[in-house]
């Protein structure tokens, strides 16, 4: 676009002579103005997202690839996808699978009941009790299981009481499928939060239709809903995934760190019992799960495009 | 982790008082019975554990019927250390999150709708980005001096919470009509300082009541980064004192999920009462 046209209307470089509200500036230091207020209105936000986030993030890419003297090397990624801290990775991506398949499909199942169940009082009261749930994860959840389902628990002496002893048949709260249980606490409501939209998309002329045409409830299912719904709910499932292997507190609280997941390896690295040399290999790990992490993104980004065809 | 939950719920609040009313349902009777069992199986999962924690906290070692765990709380060793601390977190991380997102929110509302995809992505990194990531990272870069003081968490606390604070805001924000009041408001003489007091704080009450909620349960739950900064909150102290005497353990546990059920509760039928009045509006409109 020629110059002239923005000068003309632009009034104040137009009308020189003409009275303006604003105070009378040079052209160029106007438009200095009209850019910097903005920019000086954001930096505060900018600058402390990149100090606090930014920056701390660059430094476990960078210090992932430096040893502890600062010289670049592969020997720490090397180390963090070996042995034991190969297994930790194993472990955590076993468990946020198993945390997120179970819980994702048990919270479809929560949701879909309460969806087509006629109560409204019972679809607010749950949809409530999703909301703060979800939230819950960490220390305080950690030692109300221990309260159920610990070794003194009552559950755990309820079941005694029936003759059943859980701990003898090795299902005990801090192993891996203890931490994987506790975990469902929070996982399901998250999944009923994330469906329960998608539910609502579902149209009941759909369903009008397909019985129209003579199918059973089996085959609207087969052919039109779960299809429907299939990327809403492996979205769903992906983030429960990243929920899951992000997760620290819960594990760290249950099990007193001596389970092999990638965080609580970080989290021992971090807090001091490293073997010499291997100072940066808390970092490495860490770059590993931010791989995991962006890898679960995109796939959740993708299944989030596909979901949005359908519904709305 | 959990913290994709409150980022969610605020939203699908929002979404589901928005959305048409569900069709009336014609459903078989045979439904009833797995209805029925989902729902007893998912109250026994979800109930029998808060009852067993509310029965343990309130039981002494005999297994009688008992206060004496919630009662010896305050005394415990370093209990009022780590309340204190903790509470002098919570509200350095709540000022600090709303002198800085509140006027950034409302500026990029205001003028900059083109940047709030970006602050949009931004502040959704946090809950992508693990806690136990970015603490390890704050402690591999800041200064030594940061990192010697306790307020160094809330300042990662900020980020933490950013999320729901910008949710809450950005939601509370979308619901009113934020251009014809402030429009409005300037041209009868306000200045940008009377705009900000008089008019959109007020109407902004229930997003900042939710944003302060939802960083003060972030900040009293949090443990990751505490622990490996090594100052004592009160969720490490929990931790710490596990081995002393499980009813108290549990009774401080189950003093912070009620607290936090309640606070969030609260929030959430705010949260909903917010976007009916928004539902309101538009079908006036």
């Amino acid at each position: 676009m020629p110059n002239y046209v923005t000068d003309v209307t632009d009034p104040g470089t137009s009308l020189p002579g003409s009275v303006t509200s604003a105070p009378r500036h040079s052209p160029t230091l106007r438009k200095l103005r009209r850019a910097g207020v903005p920019a000086l209105a954001m930096t505060p936000f900018f600058l402390y997202t990149i100090l606090g986030l930014g920056i701390p993030t660059i430094t476990v890419v960078d210090l992932a690839f430096r040893t502890s003297s600062g010289k670049f090397t592969l020997a720490n990624l090397h180390a963090a996808t070996t042995g034991v801290y190969r297994l930790g990775f194993e472990n955590s991506i076993k468990m946020a699978v198993l945390t997120s398949v179970i819980p994702g499909i048990l919270g479809v199942i929560l949701a879909y009941a309460i969806q087509t169940g006629r109560s409204g009082v019972m679809r607010r009261l749950v949809a409530t009790a999703s909301g703060v749930l979800a939230n819950f994860g960490g220390v305080n959840l950690t030692f109300m299981f221990i309260a159920a389902y610990g070794s003194q628990g009552i559950i755990t002496l309820w079941l005694h009481a029936i003759g059943i002893n859980p701990y003898s048949h090795g299902l005990r709260l801090p192993t891996f499928w203890g931490v994987s249980f506790v975990y469902m606490y929070f996982q399901i409501p998250l999944m009923v939060l994330v469906i329960t939209p998608a539910l609502s998309g579902l149209r009941p002329s759909w369903r009008e239709a397909a019985q129209n045409m003579g199918a059973s409830s089996w085959r609207y299912w087969r052919h039109v809903g779960i299809p429907v719904l299939l990327p809403s709910i492996l979205g769903g499932m992906l983030l429960l995934f990243g929920s899951s292997f992000a997760a620290y507190a819960t594990a760290e609280a249950l099990t007193g760190g001596i389970i092999a997941l990638a965080p609580i390896q970080i989290g021992d690295l971090v807090n001091g019992n490293v073997i010499s040399g291997q100072q940066n290999l808390g970092y490495a790990i860490g770059f590993g799960m931010l791989v995991v992490l962006a890898v679960t993104m995109i796939l959740y980004g993708l299944v989030r495009r596909r979901a949005s065809k359908w519904l709305r | 982790m959990a913290t994709i939950g409150a980022a969610m719920s605020a939203e699908f609040m929002m979404e589901e008082a928005l959305a048409p009313q569900a069709p009336v349902n014609r459903r078989r009777p045979r439904f009833r019975t797995w209805r029925l069992i989902v729902m007893l199986l998912a109250g026994a999962y979800f109930l029998l554990p808060i009852y067993a924690g509310l029965k343990f906290a309130l039981e002494n070692d005999a297994g009688h019927f008992s206060f004496f765990a919630v009662k010896a709380l305050p005394t415990e060793p370093g209990f009022g250390a780590a309340f204190w601390l903790s509470m002098r977190l919570s509200l350095v991380t709540v000022v600090l999150s709303m002198v800085l997102m509140v006027p950034t929110t409302i500026y990029v509302h205001l003028r900059l709708p083109k940047v709030r995809r970006v602050v949009e992505f931004i502040t959704i990194l946090p809950i992508v980005i693990p806690p136990i990531i970015l603490i390890t990272g704050v402690l591999g870069s800041y200064p030594l001096w940061l990192k010697a003081s306790p307020y160094l968490l809330s300042l990662v606390y900020v980020i933490l919470a950013m999320p729901f604070v910008y949710r809450s805001l950005d939601a509370g924000l979308s619901s009113i009509d934020l251009k014809t009041l402030v429009e409005a408001s300037r041209s009868l003489g306000g200045s940008w300082f009377a705009t900000m007091r008089r008019v959109i704080l007020p109407n902004l009450r229930p997003a900042l009541l939710s944003a302060m909620v939802l960083s003060l349960a972030l900040v009293l739950g949090e443990f990751t980064m505490a622990s490996l900064d090594l100052w004592e909150t009160i969720p490490v102290w929990i931790v710490n004192f596990q081995q002393q005497d499980g009813h108290v353990t549990v009774a401080a546990s189950m003093l912070g999920l009620i607290g936090s059920w309640v606070l969030l509760t609260l929030i959430v039928s705010l949260d909903r009462s917010q976007s009916r009045r928004s539902l309101r509006k538009t079908g006036g409109l």
